[in-house]
């Protein structure tokens, strides 16, 4: 049995994981990886989606204490000029098409945060008849931010996140060694 | 031939150091903007990618180029491409008559402000071909009221760099420098620079005046459509647009750089400044109020100012 579960885990962390660059292109080609990843986490343009509650904590995100300006994070207007797109708050089954269609225009590479109980599941509108249950089952989510609504702190925690998976990415590698 | 020769490898290492002197202009000038209205709002601005900040322009700029360009399908896709090229040259080309020190200027041509009032009338053909071209209701929108803007209140800026030509007595910027070696010409001449200044900010789309880019209303002008590289392109035209008019109003009303290179440099940062602070203090203007000060008011002050400055010139000199 714990060999099994040695087995497994290993498994797994292989599944995610590549093996490290050792030979010279692929060295060259991770640094640029690495820097491409510096330039994109370094300057995260999020679109406004502000939908209830929790789009205030967004702004207070934004405001002078917590300064998500320090980061590079600066809302943009339009779809076509953001990186991510921060779903603050209840997705009602009215906006949902909104939504998909602003996910839609956004260019690649582009990233999800969910934030907050209504955007993760429904949250307090859960058994409501006109909530979607979580905006993941209309666009795919990198990032869940836990809360109801989440704190400003959170808030930053959760975009610092969405930083480092954006820095764990190999786009590159992955396409040189297919 | 080689005398050829070297004239254009003279004149191709010109364009390079003033291409990549502008390019570095205007990243810093989007950095010292964010920092600026950090400070003016209690907060601190980018300080975390970089030595403090500094290098968060280098990581717009790349993660801009390397994102997706989007062309959308209704859109013209010639004219889509092209206009953020257009406005981005232009800016360029500006460039050309502007000195970088005392004799040190890259085309002193005799009618360097003809010039520049040709050219930046061109300029607005990028912003309304890209608002045509995107085949969308709020580019074009954003479109037409950044051309009716900037053709606007060039009628207004025009007449006053028509007084400061007359009270000069000469269309050529280096004498215009040099004639405020003793006076500048902001002392005599105030009310003409408060005009200046205004249509400075009218017709490079800034706040106030920022009608094609009220977020609340038509998203982002005309450049809604545009992402990555042509989106680059119309940021970094924005912005060479702003330091080229700050730098215009330092030569025509602070004297420019005659005399020292410091200053003058001081001269331009300091009315990019006044742009920024404007930036962070004034509300939006509406439509309507826009356009009736342009038309109502500044025009008829600046043809006041315009017979003033001749009257002036008739008694005095």
């Amino acid at each position: 049995m714990a060999h099994n579960a040695q087995h497994l885990s290993k498994l797994l962390a292989s599944s995610f994981k590549q093996a490290p660059p050792n030979t010279l292109p692929e060295v060259v080609i991770s640094k640029i990886d690495g820097l491409v990843n510096w330039a994109r986490t370094g300057s995260l343009w999020p679109m406004t989606f502000g939908l209830a509650c929790c789009a205030v904590e967004m702004m207070q995100g934004y405001a002078a204490r917590y300064d998500m300006d320090r980061f590079g994070v600066i809302p943009r207007a339009s779809p076509r000029q953001s990186d991510c797109i921060i779903v603050a708050g209840t997705l009602t089954n009215k906006m949902a098409p909104a939504l998909r269609k602003v996910y839609d225009q956004m260019p690649n590479p582009r990233y999800v945060v969910s934030m907050g109980s209504c955007a993760n599941g429904g949250g307090y509108y859960h058994y409501s008849y006109s909530v979607v249950r979580g905006c993941d089952r209309i666009i795919p989510v990198d990032v869940y931010i836990p809360g109801c609504p989440p704190t400003a702190e959170a808030f930053v925690y959760g975009i610092l996140q969405l930083q480092k998976k954006i820095g764990r990415e190999q786009n590159l590698l992955t396409w040189w060694r297919k | 031939m080689e005398n050829m020769l070297y004239i254009i490898i003279e004149g191709g290492l010109k364009s390079l150091i003033v291409i990549i002197g502008l390019l570095i202009g205007v990243a810093f000038a989007t950095l010292l903007e964010r920092k600026v209205m950090a400070a003016m709002q209690k907060r601190r601005g980018p300080n975390v990618v970089g030595f403090v900040g500094l290098l968060q322009p280098l990581a717009d700029g790349l993660k801009l180029v390397l994102k997706e360009t989007i062309i959308p399908i209704v859109a013209d896709k010639l004219i889509y491409a092209i206009a953020p090229i257009l406005t981005f040259t232009i800016s360029i080309v500006l460039w050309s008559v502007i000195a970088v020190g005392v004799q040190s200027v890259f085309a002193s041509i005799n009618s360097g402000v003809i010039f520049i009032l040709a050219i930046s009338s061109i300029g607005v053909y990028g912003i309304i071909l890209a608002g045509w071209a995107s085949n969308s209701k709020y580019a074009f929108l954003g479109g037409l009221r950044s051309a009716a803007q900037m053709v606007s209140y060039e009628v207004a800026l025009g007449l006053i760099i028509l007084s400061i030509i007359t009270y000069a007595g000469t269309v050529n910027l280096q004498e215009i420098m040099e004639n405020q070696e003793k006076v500048w010409f902001i002392i005599p001449l105030l009310p003409g620079f408060l005009l200046a200044f205004i249509s400075a900010l009218t017709e490079t789309n800034r706040p106030p005046f920022d009608l094609p880019e009220a977020e609340a209303e038509l998203v982002s002008g005309y450049n809604v459509e545009y992402s990555s590289t042509g989106f680059a392109l119309f940021f970094l035209g924005e912005y060479a647009n702003i330091i080229l008019m700050s730098v215009l109003l330092s030569v025509f009303f602070l004297g420019g750089i005659v005399s020292n290179k410091i200053l003058g440099a001081m001269k331009g940062v300091g009315m990019l400044c006044s742009f920024i602070w404007v930036r962070a203090t004034l509300p939006r203007y509406r439509y309507d109020q826009l356009m009736y000060l342009g038309w109502k008011s500044l025009l008829p002050f600046a043809l006041l100012i315009y017979i003033g400055v001749i009257s002036m010139v008739l008694i005095i000199k």
